[in-house]
């Protein structure tokens, strides 16, 4: 069953708890997403690791439970 | 972890400076992240080698793992993951994917 955004907010926020997350469901189905994520985490990392990251957080489910998920990732300031 | 999907991986990266793990073939793509890379690359005159994933599940999985990336379309330069189509259309947005692949001297395709 895909993925709810609250879901979706709540594995990205249980990984970087400082993270700011705003979530925009693409197609509707909840299935494809866009989220731009801003995390003090992500400092110094290159913007694959910052991706790596976030689907660290997400394990098994990206690629299964969620098709698709557009990232956009920055350090905050 | 070696095996012979992580062999055939290496050998496809070491072939070509610049490989493509898609979603169909760039003239057909079949998925509109693939499509977008495909594109980008046009625009930006690179040659570069391209593999259908959706041929060889194998692969597939075994990217993934290669990778720890878990979707496609991935870009490899030089046997570096440079990222999925996100972070490609970021890097060529800003000018940075034509200045990386320049400094990592892979040439532009030729004027047809």
């Amino acid at each position: 069953m895909p993925m709810s955004v609250p879901e979706l907010e709540q594995l990205i926020k249980g990984f970087l708890p400082d993270a700011e997350v705003t979530i925009e469901d693409l197609a509707g189905d909840g299935d494809h997403y866009r989220a731009r994520i801003v995390s003090a985490a992500f400092k110094g990392k290159t913007r694959l690791q910052q991706h790596q990251l976030v689907y660290k957080a997400l394990g098994e489910r990206m690629g299964g439970q969620l098709h698709a998920l557009a990232l956009t990732t920055a350090a905050p300031g | 972890m070696t095996g012979p999907i992580t062999a055939k991986i290496e050998q496809q990266l070491n072939a070509d400076d610049v490989v493509l793990y898609m979603k169909g073939t760039p003239v057909f793509p079949m998925c509109g992240f693939s499509a977008a890379v495909v594109q980008v690359l046009a625009q930006v005159g690179v040659k570069y080698q391209s593999y259908n994933i959706l041929d060889d599940l194998d692969l597939r999985q075994g990217l993934k793992d290669y990778s720890n990336w878990p979707t496609f379309p991935q870009l490899y330069v030089k046997g570096e993951l440079v990222g999925g189509c996100d972070i490609v259309r970021e890097m060529h947005e800003t000018g940075e994917l034509a200045t990386f692949l320049t400094e990592q001297g892979v040439t532009a395709a030729p004027a047809a």
